[in-house]
């Protein structure tokens, strides 16, 4: 059986981020299935705990919320990147990048390279 | 940037107490029924969807606490609950939070008032530039007196041969003039100074111009005056035209070239001169100059040192060239070594002043230290009364940390409400001082700036931490299993003494101390002030009327003053009526060099003495009621035609023939050989402070004919100034008269000895309200704390000294061993402040015997109301309250 993970700290945030980013704009639930469905089922999400990452990113104004309703013509919260997301989106991806790219080199150099 | 746009956000919902509690159950609710719906569609039955949905969403209240974090500040909102809380506490035990902060109040208020005072003399710097590389150079003394001058020669010497000073100037303070402008002639004060004086201290007029060295050629070439920004306002009502007009200093024409700016007062803290004159015009008002005389020393000297060179080479550096003057000029110049102080203080004065204030502020401190000992008891019974309080919180699961923060605010709360009322009466305080008349008179003025609300702020949080510890400390430690069980547990025990005990010990100790240093203070100055002075001001009026401006003469000067005598002496209740050259305590005094008969040899080093020299008119001593011993007064058949005579008093005539009679004597005094005619009772002279004075009196009629006061006894003296204005102005029409009783020209010499003995005094009652406080808080509260033992006890048939030596044993115990603890510190302690209290003697059976009776009476007063409580138990009462 695959070991589901927890989310590490921050990474929730950029993930929904690049959810609103990718599917414009979407309600609370929506944005849990789309990190779920992406991620593949790998790690396990307390769903509520996505409410005071959502909240905190409007405080920061990356994401505006407004009411609207959902398919299924329930009123729901949507939200939305803003220009400010986009671009803090856009350095999180470039550090992340970075970031992997210098531990993925740690990993791949062997004894021989550094000779 | 966006952390602070989510500050501001949060801090809006603080503030605004938005909560969007409706926003997230909603958006929760939908959640969890799309979750629900989807589980359905997966097969499941609606119960187990819903359960699954619950599961898949997590802990919904731990997600709301989690929103709501993120929502508002937590840190904040907490702060204002425990504020909140502190609040309802304290209004709970009114009492307590009425003494709290009437302690800290007292403690911060005398504190700031202290430091309010410590920073206008001392912190404050001069308005000048640079003050630290500025420096007086005192003249070690080589006559009596507390000299601080050299001589103007002497000064010029100084000033071109030094390399170590990048400019020096000279300063005359006591300047008097009539200044007439306008038809109004009135009498001012102020410095006569050399031309490179503003240039050196760096000071920009507010209006017009200074003079400078540029200015001098010669005496008299330099006819202008300089006004202080208080004169200006208010004989020339602050008008800028006035620059370039021409007044009349005695009766010599000066040009106004400029006014200096408000703050500007010279280089002494206690001076505010009227004005500034250059010294080379020196003739013109003083009617003499000292420019060319070496053996008359009257310029002080300031200067400024070079940037790379220490106080250290400077003074090596004056010193070679006072080698060199004594052998250019050994007849007057002898050598004495020179040092360097800063200036303000009225020279040596400065170590006096700066070591009272330091130790009032160190007493100062003392009481605070006190007052936090006193509320850190205070508040550590309270924390122990609340430890199941505490205890029951602890074990419902709130942090330590927690219950820290909340004892810590109130403790936090109370010290700002006492630091908030310290501050507010040293404010009045302050301003009450500086309105108070003999502080007017000084221009000194203690105000509260930005650095006494510093030092407020501080006082106020060390106190905090002094008494928000001890709980903080109880509490951390406190066990809630311990307190829960039915025992209610010392909370804290250093040996066989709870914490308490020994913080109380301490207050007393402290405050025993405080009470010492204040009876030693007050008790040597009682003395200090009861020294017989050698004349009786209480009775006696002087009048200044400055006769030598007015009459070209000087036999017509003695004509008018003889007829101004007995004008005066016409007058009904008049008693007596004399002359006098300057009258006792007004400072700048200094000795003349006296020679025993048949010496050649006049140089400074064979005089005999340096007496202080008066002269006086037939009927001074009998106005002064200064005792005449032995012999004549002088009188008006002694005149320069005559043999020299003079009266001497005790110490000269001691000094001078040992026991031998002195009448008949002879000695030489200004070159002229005089007569021994009479002895008089020794006195005070220069100040209260001084050893006995060698004094010399000679007539009046046989002086220089400078200087002169009136001095007049009446048997009506305080009510008759008014007649006396007007007799003499009849005599006199166009000389201005001032008339003053001898009292109150005094207050100026007794004010330091009075605002000490009153700020000693008032550290030493703070101190014993603190410790009446402090013994009854804790009598009190031990007390109620064993009315059950005590009811118990009285019931087994215990008598009443069991009782009380039940209640208040421990108390006493801790009066006695605090007591003699702060006896032996205090007497320890009085030691340097004998220093500074002249006639302080701290192992005076009187001093030790008033502060152990002070601190008996004290622990009697404190402690008998909760003994009688304690007495008055009823045992049937208690047990049936239990």
């Amino acid at each position: 059986m695959k070991q589901k993970r927890d989310v590490q700290q921050g990474t929730l945030a950029l993930m929904v981020l690049k959810t609103l980013d990718v599917l414009g704009s979407l309600h609370g639930y929506g944005i849990a299935r789309r990190i779920e469905q992406i991620s593949g089922d790998l790690f396990s999400l307390n769903q509520g705990t996505l409410y005071p990452v959502l909240l905190r990113l409007e405080q920061e104004g990356a994401i505006a919320s407004e009411w609207g309703p959902s398919e299924n013509n329930r009123r729901a919260r949507l939200y939305q990147l803003t220009r400010a997301g986009r671009k803090l989106l856009e350095s999180e991806k470039c550090d992340w990048e970075q970031t992997a790219a210098i531990i993925a080199h740690f990993f791949e150099v062997k004894a021989e390279d550094l000779a | 940037m966006r952390a602070l746009r989510r500050f501001f956000m949060r801090l809006l919902n603080v503030m605004t107490m938005c909560r969007s509690d409706e926003r997230l159950r909603e958006e929760m609710e939908s959640h969890l029924m799309a979750l629900t719906e989807e589980n359905i569609r997966a097969g499941m039955t609606p119960h187990e969807a819903r359960r699954h949905a619950r599961l898949k969403f997590g802990a919904v209240e731990a997600v709301r606490e989690h929103y709501h974090a993120e929502e508002g500040l937590p840190f904040v909102e907490i702060f204002l609950l425990d504020v909140r809380y502190a609040f309802r506490v304290l209004r709970k035990s009114p009492a307590f939070t009425v003494v709290a902060i009437l302690t800290l109040m007292l403690g911060i208020g005398a504190n700031v008032v202290v430091f309010g005072v410590l920073n206008a003399i001392l912190l404050h710097p001069l308005e000048v530039k640079e003050p630290q590389s500025l420096f007086q150079i005192r003249h070690k003394p080589w006559m009596t007196g507390r000299l601080l001058t050299m001589s103007y020669p002497a000064f010029e010497d100084f000033r071109r041969r030094n390399a170590t000073f990048s400019a020096m100037a000279g300063i005359y303070g006591y300047s008097h003039a009539k200044l007439s402008w306008q038809n109004t002639v009135i009498s001012i004060s102020g410095d006569e100074v050399t031309g490179d004086y503003f240039d050196l201290l760096g000071v920009q007029p507010q209006v017009g111009r200074f003079f400078h060295a540029a200015d001098e050629h010669g005496p008299n070439s330099v006819p202008y005056v300089v006004l202080s920004d208080a004169l200006w306002r208010s004989a020339f009502h602050a008008d800028p035209g006035v620059v370039g007009a021409i007044v009349d200093l005695n009766k010599h024409p000066f040009t106004v070239v400029g006014v200096a700016s408000a703050q500007f007062h010279g280089t002494e803290r206690f001076e505010w001169p009227d004005y500034w004159m250059p010294m080379v015009n020196e003739q013109q008002v003083e009617g003499w100059d000292s420019l060319h005389n070496r053996a008359s020393i009257t310029v002080t000297v300031i200067g400024r040192l070079k940037p790379s060179v220490t106080p250290e080479q400077a003074t090596d550096n004056l010193n070679a060239i006072a080698a060199e003057l004594v052998k250019e000029y050994p007849e007057t110049d002898n050598g004495q070594p020179l040092r360097l102080i800063h200036p303000g203080l009225i020279g040596d004065e400065g170590d006096v002043i700066r070591g009272f204030l330091w130790s009032v502020t160190a007493l100062a401190l003392l009481v605070l230290a006190a007052a936090c000992a006193n509320l850190s008891s205070l508040f550590a019974a309270r924390t122990a009364d609340r430890s199941r309080e505490l205890a029951l919180r602890v074990a419902l699961g709130s942090s330590r940390w927690r219950l820290v923060r909340q004892l810590l605010t109130e403790a936090v709360l109370v010290s700002l409400m006492g630091g908030a009322a310290g501050l507010g009466s040293a404010y009045l305080l302050l301003g009450a001082l500086n309105r108070w008349h003999p502080l007017v008179e000084s221009h000194l003025v203690a105000s509260m700036d930005a650095r006494v609300y510093l030092a407020g702020l501080t006082f106020t949080f060390v106190s905090v931490l002094l008494c928000g510890l001890v709980p903080a400390r109880q509490a951390w430690q406190s066990s809630p299993l311990q307190s829960l069980k039915n025992a209610p547990t010392e909370a804290m025990h250093l040996g066989r003494f709870a914490l308490r005990d020994l913080l109380l010990g301490a207050q007393i100790a402290i405050c025993t101390l405080l009470v010492t240093s204040s009876l030693v203070a007050v008790r040597g100055m009682v003395r200090a002030l009861h020294v017989p002075l050698g004349f009786q001001p209480p009775g006696a009026m002087l009048v200044d009327m400055d006769l030598s401006q007015s009459e070209p003469s000087d036999g017509l000067v003695l004509e008018k003053q003889k007829a101004i005598i007995d004008a005066a002496r016409s007058i009904p209740g008049v008693a007596a009526v004399g002359i006098v050259s300057r009258t006792p305590f007004t400072g700048g005094m200094h000795g003349i060099p006296v020679f025993r008969p048949g010496t050649t040899d006049f140089k400074l080093n064979k005089a005999a003495l340096a007496p202080y020299v008066f002269q006086m008119s037939p009927g001074y001593l009998e106005a002064a009621r200064t005792r005449l011993l032995s012999g004549r007064d002088v009188s008006w058949q002694d005149n320069p035609r005559t043999p020299y005579v003079a009266v001497v008093n005790q110490t000269f005539a001691q000094k001078m023939w040992g026991d031998s009679p002195a009448i008949g004597q002879h000695f030489i005094v200004s070159g002229q050989l005089t007569e021994v005619v009479g002895v008089v009772e020794d006195g005070k002279y220069h100040d209260l402070e001084e050893a006995p004075q060698p004094v010399v009196y000679q007539p009046y009629s046989q002086g220089d004919l400078g200087e002169a006061v009136f001095v007049v006894r009446s048997q009506r003296a305080p009510n008759e100034m008014a007649a006396l204005e007007r007799a003499l102005s009849g005599v006199e029409p166009n000389v201005p008269i001032k008339v003053q009783s001898w009292l109150d020209s005094l207050d100026g010499e007794l004010l330091p000895s009075r605002a000490a003995t009153a700020a000693l005094g008032a550290i030493g009652l703070l101190a014993a309200m603190l410790a009446v406080t402090g013994i009854f808080g804790m009598v009190t509260y031990s007390v109620s704390k064993r009315m059950k033992e005590l009811g118990i006890r009285v019931a087994l048939g215990a008598r009443n000294v069991d009782i009380m030596s039940a209640a208040v044993g421990r108390p006493i115990f801790l009066l006695c061993v605090g007591s003699a603890l702060g006896l032996l510190a205090g007497i320890f302690a009085s030691r340097l402040l004998g220093q500074i209290v002249y006639q302080a003697n701290p192992r005076d059976p009187v001093v030790v015997g008033g502060a152990v009776l002070t601190m008996a009476l004290l622990g009697i007063t404190a402690s008998a109301i909760p003994a009688r409580r304690a007495l008055a138990v009823d045992p049937s009462k208690l047990m049936r309250e239990e």
